[in-house]
């Protein structure tokens, strides 16, 4: 019971970054589309739940006054192994997501579970934990890339990484015209901040 | 010389880090509700972001390169700009206390600032020169330091008005930076 509460919290009560106001840069640089926004938020569940293990399984060992460091150095690590098999077989992924990849290492969601969840409590819990924060994240990332290549494109591009199953699905017809204002950098902040009052008034509305 | 002006303007306002790139948003949102705190943030990214933009392309350039480590960049990078912070620290501590004070908490802050580990990465990316690396890590953190005291006057205003209650705090925020970067637009075909 303990695991699945720690798996769903993710889900909807500290949906990132939504609830968790963390890791913002990557959820509007890389949100153009719905497949480079799906692609990140797998980089993120990778990266997020092997170290929330490694850390869980290292937390006695890992002296406090060098966590920070330890955290980082353990972090840094993974996103190089995904970095490097990102170039190897998802080479268009790759480039689309660019220097966001690298980034992952400073993307506060990863360092503050890290800090908050993982440094304090048992490996399967952790994992838990990690998991459903990544899901989450993923889910935000691709509810986020669908409204905007929607929106800004009239296209939904869906490819699944590591296999062959890969469309574009044409939405509203030829005569659709692009609001391309989505899909550049203004966009990107009004729509996640609309996102974000459309998430406080579902809540209030089961509040009341 | 020139080119280096175009640089710079193009860091500061057409490509502007925060705003264009979407790198440093976290602090951007988090440290832009009042005036001095935002002041004391962008003054730190400038001082560190200097700094950690040269030191790594030397660390790049003449280490990582040579001895063919470039795999090994991301971790390196993020090392050297947590160790860097916390030399900084040190550093200001005990030679100039004031300028400490000053800057106070925001220091730590900007390990996990994605603008000083962005503009490392980009640095070595686009393969610039010394002094590019240099005026590229400075007028980006210049950058950085604009967008985010202008953000925090805008927030000054909007903490005395009234806004709709489900749009408080971020939302309300990442709307009004998204009408920033709606203007910073304009600049574009400046360079």
């Amino acid at each position: 019971m303990g695991l699945v509460r720690e798996f769903t919290k993710g889900l909807w009560d500290e949906i990132p970054p939504f609830r968790l106001v963390l890791g913002l840069c990557p959820t509007l640089a890389v949100t153009k589309t719905l497949k480079d926004g799906l692609g990140m938020g797998l980089a993120v569940i990778f990266v997020l739940l092997c170290s929330n293990v490694l850390i869980s399984i290292l937390r006695n060992i890992i002296p406090p006054k060098v966590r920070i460091a330890c955290y980082i150095v353990v972090i840094a690590t993974f996103v190089v192994i995904v970095e490097l098999v990102m170039q190897a077989f998802t080479y268009e992924l790759y480039q689309d997501l660019g220097i966001f990849i690298p980034l992952i290492v400073v993307n506060c969601i990863v360092l503050g579970r890290a800090e908050a969840f993982a440094s304090k409590n048992g490996v399967l819990a952790s994992a838990a934990d990690g998991l459903g924060i990544g899901v989450g994240f993923t889910l935000s990332l691709t509810v986020l890339g669908s409204i905007r290549e929607a929106l800004g494109c009239g296209t939904l591009s869906l490819k699944i990484p590591f296999t062959d199953i890969s469309h574009v699905y044409n939405l509203f017809g030829p005569s659709f015209k692009p609001f391309a204002f989505m899909v550049s950098a203004p966009g990107a902040f009004i729509c996640l901040g609309m996102l974000l009052c459309l998430m406080n008034i579902i809540g209030n509305l089961k509040k009341s | 010389m020139s080119d280096y002006l175009l640089m710079a303007i193009s860091a500061i306002f057409i490509n502007n880090i925060l705003l264009a790139q979407y790198l440093g948003n976290c602090p951007f949102l988090g440290v832009s509700k009042k005036m001095d705190t935002a002041t004391g943030m962008g003054m730190a990214v400038i001082f560190v972001l200097t700094l950690a933009g040269v030191i790594t392309w030397i660390i790049d350039v003449y280490l990582l390169c040579p001895m063919d480590l470039v795999y090994l960049r991301t971790i390196v990078f993020i090392l050297v700009i947590a160790a860097l912070v916390q030399f900084v620290e040190i550093f200001l501590k005990k030679m100039v206390p004031a300028l400490y004070a000053g800057l106070g908490i925001f220091l730590p802050l900007i390990t996990t600032n994605c603008a000083v580990f962005g503009v490392a990465v980009i640095n070595v990316r686009e393969g610039f020169n010394f002094m590019e690396a240099l005026v590229f890590s400075f007028t980006s953190a210049v950058g950085f330091a604009l967008a985010l005291v202008l953000m925090a006057g805008l927030r000054e205003r909007m903490a005395t008005a009234r806004i709709p209650q489900v749009l408080e705090g971020t939302a309300i925020g990442l709307v009004t930076a998204g009408f920033m970067s709606l203007a910073f637009l304009g600049f574009m075909g400046m360079v």
